[in-house]
């Protein structure tokens, strides 16, 4: 009994301490020593050294549908955060959506043997190590990442399922310009080629003008060192751009006079020009996490719809909810500030009568660019109008949630 | 004041002189030989980064078992775990899903017959098919493959892919020069002006 936390004595003295500091007053100095009552439980060494979520949180990533992960080869491909329970803009670096090249190890990288280097059409090749990295001025900014594979299908039952390979994260590093002038860009260098140390040797070809804009050399995330399935110990960041263009486990940027069609650009290479553009860059996007599929709404009453939005192109400017299938639209609440190529999280209230209805966001950006319908796109690409059409480039349609009447949430595209 | 003025001009020119040299002076230069050793990245035009070497078609056919290609590409470049290489005459090609069109495909691997043609002859130009095997193959024993075992391997896809003769002998001349039979099914990226609409004109 001596050393039991959760005796009746305790509680009844926690209690007290507890209605004490309600009503305002002060504890004495003298008093006896805090209650076990009022310390955090648990003293397992996982609790003390790095906490654990509660018990009664089970979200959890899982393979996205299309392809299994592990693969046929047992490697790991793509997997997706569970957006419907993601709560705030950030998402919980353990639950970061994860894609891979064509199904890769994660490497086992020592920091202290990491290199990086930039090297070709500068005036001065360096090879610098991580704690010279992090000896330069450093930047930390909000970016979502988002896999070209984030396509939603008829078929799709959850957010997850339709959504789930975006996530974001506050990133810290270096900004590449930083470095790039460090080593002097020659005039002819007008392309990057940035190359990862894991087992392929993942590169791809980026504008310098966008290097030398806002792409980031990045080694931390959310507060601690990136985590290894996000390329540990380095990365690059290019905001806004289609995930495959952050490169993991960054090595080598190496500057060049043409585009490279890299390893990553050769397996993402498109036939037309417009849609080269449209599948770099992600458009305005948004959609909301609740209610949405495979959750269910108690009863009629109210709720909160929730949500998160984003573009590529810049910050999100307006998100609006319709609760009627697309015939009108409120504006939502954004909770927070709105950072360039980043999410928010957004909401509305919502008096819920009880009928069938269908929710749906759209995200408006600082561009002036307005996420699209299905038919709209289909409309403007002169595409038999469908409930799954492939929209060229990145996919950024509107999403329909369809709520019953018993309060069941279902895909709207199906 | 007419000392400031008098200085200004030579306080600019320290700006200048200053903006083109290193700020932070951290990092090291790297040796020819350790820049050589990582740069892995090849022109896919002027294939100016090829390694000396050269191989065949003849060379390639017994390194595409040898080396374990076959194992996971199929005997005959389809019908394996990994994406397919070679499409058998005879088989309808194209845009549409792989496994009703190549036999014995693996789900989710289709992504390798995109469009008509070849996955190794869909590259614009063929110092692309030689930086991808060389990087990323095979499976496992990642650069492991010498430049003359690239170079054959590269062949044998090619004159598979009927893109070059049986004898042709590609090396880091040759390479570059072959014509490839897709070109116009590749657009380059463009260059993407930060703060700005993806497309002009293009209202999503």
């Amino acid at each position: 009994m001596k050393s039991k936390p959760t005796n009746r004595r305790g509680f009844l003295k926690g209690g007290a301490a507890l209605a004490g500091l309600a009503a305002g007053a002060v504890q004495s100095v003298k008093a006896q020593p805090p209650d076990t009552f009022l310390r955090p439980r648990g003293t397992s060494k996982e609790q003390i050294a790095y906490g654990e979520r509660s018990k009664y949180v089970t979200s959890k990533r899982e393979p996205a549908p299309g392809r299994a992960s592990p693969d046929a080869f047992g490697l790991a491909f793509h997997i997706g955060t569970p957006l419907q329970d993601q709560i705030g803009s950030v998402t919980p670096s353990a639950l970061h959506y994860v894609a891979t090249h064509r199904g890769a190890f994660v490497p086992e990288i020592d920091p202290k043997e990491h290199r990086f280097m930039i090297h070709g059409m500068v005036d001065r090749p360096l090879v610098f190590t991580m704690d010279e990295l992090m000896r330069f001025p450093s930047v930390s900014r909000f970016h979502f990442i988002e896999c070209a594979g984030n396509r939603a299908r008829t078929t799709h039952k959850t957010v997850q399922q339709t959504h789930g390979l975006t996530s974001n994260s506050e990133w810290t590093g270096v900004l590449l310009s930083t470095l790039l002038k460090e080593c002097g860009v020659q005039s002819a260098g007008t392309w990057i080629v940035a190359e990862g140390a894991e087992e392929v040797k993942g590169n791809s070809s980026i504008p310098m003008t966008k290097a030398l804009d806002d792409c980031m050399i990045a080694y931390g995330q959310n507060g601690e060192p990136l985590r290894p399935q996000q390329g540990f110990p380095l990365r690059l960041l290019a905001p806004g751009y289609e995930g495959i263009f952050q490169v993991k486990h960054l090595r080598r940027v190496k500057v060049v006079d043409r585009y490279y069609w890299t390893y990553n650009d050769y397996g993402h290479r498109r036939s037309e020009a417009r849609e080269a553009a449209l599948a770099t860059v992600w458009g305005p996007k948004s959609v909301i996490t609740f209610p949405s599929g495979g959750q269910k709404v108690a009863g009629p009453g109210i709720y909160e719809i929730r949500g998160l939005a984003w573009s590529g192109q810049g910050a999100v400017k307006t998100v609006e909810i319709s609760m009627d299938g697309g015939k009108s639209w409120k504006a939502a609440q954004l909770k927070g500030p709105t950072y360039k190529m980043a999410h928010v999280a957004f909401g509305l209230q919502w008096n819920w009568d009880g009928k069938e209805c269908e929710l749906q966001s759209r995200c408006t950006d600082d561009q002036g660019s307005i996420q699209p319908s299905l038919p709209q796109v289909a409309k403007y690409w002169n595409l038999p109008a469908g409930k799954e059409i492939r929209v060229k480039g990145l996919d950024n349609p509107i999403h329909p949630w369809k709520i019953a009447s018993d309060g069941s949430v279902t895909n709207g595209m199906a | 004041m007419a000392w400031r003025k008098l200085l200004l001009p030579f306080a600019l020119l320290g700006v200048c002189a200053w903006a083109q040299g290193p700020t932070y002076k951290m990092g090291r230069t790297p040796s020819a030989d350790e820049v050589k050793a990582i740069d892995i990245a090849i022109n896919p035009v002027t294939g100016k980064e090829l390694p000396a070497g050269q191989g065949t078609a003849a060379e390639g056919t017994k390194l595409f078992v040898s080396k374990g290609c076959a194992g996971c590409h199929g005997a005959n470049g389809y019908g394996g775990r990994a994406p397919t290489l070679i499409v058998p005459k005879g088989f309808p090609t194209g845009a549409g899903k792989g496994p009703e069109k190549i036999p014995n495909l693996a789900p989710g691997m289709e992504m390798g017959i995109m469009g008509p043609g070849l996955m190794a002859v869909h590259a614009p130009y063929a110092p692309v098919i030689w930086d991808y095997i060389n990087r990323a193959m095979p499976l496992n024993r990642e650069g492991t493959l010498t430049p003359n075992e690239v170079y054959a391997i590269v062949a044998f896809l090619m004159w598979k892919g009927e893109v070059i003769k049986e004898d042709e002998v590609m090396d880091q001349n040759t390479l570059p020069k072959v014509k490839m039979p897709h070109l116009d099914m590749a657009t380059e990226s463009p260059i993407w002006k930060p703060s700005s609409k993806r497309v002009t004109g293009y209202p999503y």
